[in-house]
């Protein structure tokens, strides 16, 4: 496959460039990657308030992550842009602590196991994704204000909801609400 | 087992944009790591982040950049995985990330005395504006009652406790705020291990309470 038919800009193919990186190292597929996503990280960490060379700088280091983990990704447990952002989201975090985001470790024996397997594990997790993208474009604008400004702007509640003049409660239950449309509109999907 | 007090859709999704501090993201983090349903709802709030990432409007590298990583690519580097306590057994009762902060299992984590019957291991290394603590209640002993200036998410390890008409065992978190006046009582039989975060300084009645508590930070 040449580097003109590769293509980072839809769920399947940036996942088929994913399965290139990972199996062969291909660097032309990288590259394919490299323009699709690190301009969309670096305006990701521009949103969240970092100051333009870091913005780039983060961007560089979670492409480079990408290509060093790529063998981890599992288009079975996340898609593409979903695996790209929390890759991006971590090295944001971990560039301004001084511990590591906490995470679990999902080879540690003291996991709990799902029961059964959940109804939404039934479908492949790159077309979930893109429910979940196209969902977002459902929600009321109140409820996609509260959404943007928690990832984009790396608010806690209680800042959201001074900004806003409204009570700390009406912020959660607007994300509560627009998380249970989500899971809704997931779910009708589904059946 | 079974996890009957989740935690809330909102914290999954704050912790998924990574807006949360230190110190609950160690609580959520240690519940996910119990509760396949919350799991569930956190990978949910992942793909709204990878949604939000193909939304986002893409600003042009610098022309260098690329170069830059292509350079690296080949080179041996860091994948930043998470230091993680040392082997433990087959059956740890401590789940990660929590592990790694104790630096091994339940017998690892240094126990201070508190007041009759309640032990706690404070995490001073973790920043933020809250604060976790684990705490031990002799089962069948109580906490003093206390009110909350702020949030407080409790989750069980080992044990459980009532408190008025709910009860909470392994994985369950119970949920308290400004209006919450309680006493959570340990169950019978084994003693009550708990995760607690709080966002500011517990409200106490009683004298004990009162004096003791500049002593613990509690």
């Amino acid at each position: 496959m040449t580097t003109a038919t590769m293509d980072a800009g839809t769920p399947d193919g940036a996942a088929h460039v994913m399965h290139l990186i990972a199996q062969d190292k291909n660097k032309e597929a990288f590259k394919v990657l490299f323009q699709h996503y690190a301009p969309r990280v670096k305006g990701y960490m521009l949103k969240l308030g970092t100051e333009n060379s870091l913005a780039d700088e983060l961007a560089q280091e979670t492409l480079l992550m990408v290509w060093r983990k790529a063998e981890q990704f599992d288009r079975s447990k996340a898609s593409p842009s979903t695996w790209i952002f929390t890759i991006a989201r971590n090295l944001r975090i971990d560039a301004f602590r001084k511990l590591n985001r906490p995470e679990l470790d999902p080879e540690d024996p003291a996991l709990v196991p799902p029961a059964e397997e959940a109804a939404d594990d039934r479908i492949d997790r790159i077309e979930r994704a893109d429910i979940v993208a196209s969902a977002l474009k459902e929600l009321n604008p109140e409820q996609v204000e509260v959404v943007r400004m928690s990832f984009y702007q790396d608010k806690s509640h209680s800042v959201i909801a001074e900004e806003l003049g409204v009570p700390l409660g009406t912020v959660k239950s607007r994300l509560r609400l627009a998380f249970g449309r989500i899971r809704k509109i997931l779910g009708d999907e589904l059946e | 087992m079974n996890i009957q007090h989740h935690l809330m859709d909102e914290t999954l999704m704050a912790y998924a944009a990574g807006d949360l501090d230190q110190a609950t993201s160690y609580l959520v983090a240690t519940h996910l790591a119990l509760c396949p349903t919350c799991r569930a709802s956190a990978d949910l709030a992942d793909d709204i982040g990878g949604g939000l990432i193909e939304d986002v409007e893409p600003v042009v590298m610098d022309s260098v950049s690329f170069g830059n990583v292509l350079e690296r690519l080949d080179a041996p580097g860091s994948t930043a995985e998470l230091p993680r306590a040392a082997h433990v057994g087959d059956n740890p009762i401590l789940p990660e990330p929590l592990r790694s902060i104790v630096g091994g299992d339940v017998d690892a984590i240094k126990w201070r005395r508190i007041g009759p019957g309640v032990h706690q291991m404070r995490f001073d290394d973790i920043d933020g504006t809250s604060s976790i603590r684990l705490l031990k209640i002799a089962a069948g002993s109580s906490v003093l009652e206390h009110g909350h200036n702020g949030e407080e998410l409790t989750m069980v390890l080992t044990g459980g406790f009532d408190d008025g008409d709910q009860s909470f065992t392994r994985g369950d978190i119970e949920i308290a705020d400004q209006d919450t006046v309680h006493q959570p009582v340990a169950m019978q039989g084994e003693d009550c291990i708990c995760l607690a975060m709080t966002t500011g300084p517990l409200k106490f009645f009683d004298i004990f309470g009162k004096v003791a508590q500049p002593f613990f930070r509690i």
